[in-house]
């Protein structure tokens, strides 16, 4: 193996990488937001009461986990606009990273909600709390410490997924990162440079979300 | 003296399984009332009932001259709304077996949480009622601490100071020592001695037969849900009636 590694043109496109990183970042941070939002309220319908909201909510998570994200981010850029529904493609991405990430919350949530001992609520009840309140002030908080260590998980692995955001030119890491690697053919030196800003970054993503689950737990 | 609490024919169920067959009980202000009996015979889904934490089927309970829970309308009985049950509740205090103290709270943010969202005190009003709740509890000390970093001694006197706080009429222990270690159970029944001393009402379902002797006005004894015996705890005790409360008594090593 006589191999020459050349690094020279990685790191002339090193602000794009960056660029696209934090491009990257963004997006998932949006994403998520959005679907943790949503997997919140359908966690809440998952587990509630209303069987129609029960169907809603366990409808939507078997449809949209059993579908790869590929195909959703493809379906939304390309497939929405034939019905006249077209959006650029960062937003396309985020649409489809949010529904995406909104069914695995409802899952990290849905499970935090069945860690919540019945006996606090009846606590809340019992101190006269009204059901809002007892959701917001006991639930809530008691839940969504214990979905912290599937939480981060779940962020970690969506972050990964805005690498798709590729297939619609979304200049994202792994855009910049194909983009540099047609120009230069220095193959090796851009994917292995890619890989470790991932890991990297992924790995402070775990380490932060550690640091925030430590200092919040029970 | 006038009746706090009043059971009026109360009928429970759960699906086809009846758990409370026509209890009627009557609590005046400032008596203690413990509640005995073997497990299933429905003492805690009595106590339960009080604070509507269990829903009922038939009759009535009336706490401080007004039924809850349910209302007549049209002929028909009804549930009250949610927000008009959380109103009855806050008249009653619990005290549960499991302590179920807020586990993101210190334990003076347990007392303060219903101070401030439900009696509507500010802030600075509600720490120092709770602050003084927990110096009652012998517990100031720990005001800082979670749960989980009490033991289930303090971690019961919080419960208690967090249910005494809410000015209840009656406060209801549900068991209050059975989860504890034995060299603990002291500290809790001394706690709740010191409350039935300045006069509150208090509903105890209780295994502690020689505490429910010493503090009680009146003692039940519930078997197969109905009350099987009650009156004062010397002569319950002393001199049981039914041969089935002699052979718990006899179980209970009394």
């Amino acid at each position: 193996m006589n191999y020459t590694f050349n690094f020279t043109p990685v790191w002339q496109n090193w602000p794009l990488l960056l660029e696209g990183l934090a491009l990257g970042l963004g997006l998932a941070v949006l994403s998520i937001a959005i679907g943790s939002i949503a997997g919140l309220v359908l966690a809440f319908c998952a587990t509630g009461k209303h069987p129609a909201l029960r169907a809603l909510a366990f409808g939507y998570v078997s449809i949209v986990r059993n579908l790869p994200i590929l195909v959703i981010v493809l379906f939304i850029f390309f497939g929405l606009p034939q019905l006249g529904l077209a959006f650029d493609k960062s937003t396309s991405f985020v649409l489809a990273l949010s529904l995406y990430a909104a069914a695995y919350m409802t899952e990290v949530f849905r499970a935090g909600l069945l860690g919540v001992p019945p006996g606090i609520s009846e606590a809340g009840q019992a101190i006269g709390l009204t059901p809002l309140s007892i959701k917001y002030y006991v639930v809530l908080p008691v839940m969504l410490r214990n979905a912290m260590p599937a939480f981060a998980n779940n962020f970690v692995s969506l972050f990964k997924d805005t690498s798709l955001a590729a297939a619609i030119a979304v200049p994202e890491l792994t855009f910049y990162a194909q983009k540099i690697n047609s120009e230069s053919f220095r193959v090796l030196e851009v994917w292995s440079v890619t890989a470790a800003l991932y890991i990297a970054t992924c790995y402070l993503i775990s380490l932060l979300l550690r640091g925030l689950e430590s200092r919040l737990r029970l | 003296m006038t009746v706090l609490i009043d059971i009026q024919d109360l009928h429970k169920s759960y699906d086809t399984l009846e758990v409370l067959k026509g209890v009627n009980l009557s609590v005046k202000v400032g008596e203690v009332v413990s509640i005995i009996g073997s497990s299933g015979s429905g003492k805690t889904t009595l106590l339960r009932c009080i604070n509507l934490l269990e829903a009922f089927q038939g009759g009535r309970i009336l706490v401080d001259g007004q039924p809850i829970g349910y209302r007549e309308r049209d002929g028909k009985r009804v549930r009250d709304s949610e927000r008009r049950i959380a109103k009855q509740r806050a008249m009653t205090g619990m005290v549960f077996q499991q302590f179920n103290l807020f586990p993101h709270l210190s334990a003076l943010d347990n007392i303060t949480l219903g101070l401030t969202k439900v009696r509507g005190l500010s802030r600075a009003e509600a720490v120092e009622q709770a602050e003084g709740w927990l110096e009652r509890v012998g517990m100031l000390a720990h005001r800082h601490h979670r749960p989980s970093q009490l033991s289930g001694g303090q971690q019961q006197r919080v419960a208690i100071a967090r249910a005494v706080a809410m000015k209840p009429k009656v406060m209801l222990f549900d068991e209050a020592t059975s989860a504890l270690d034995p060299e603990r159970v002291a500290e809790v029944l001394d706690t709740i001695r010191g409350l039935a001393q300045d006069g509150m009402t208090m509903v105890l379902v209780t295994h502690e037969m020689r505490f429910a002797r010493e503090v009680s006005d009146q003692v039940v004894f519930m078997n197969a849900g109905r009350i099987e015996e009650q009156g004062p705890p010397q002569r319950l005790f002393g001199s049981p009636a039914s041969p089935r409360l002699r052979d718990f008594l006899a179980r209970s090593g009394i």
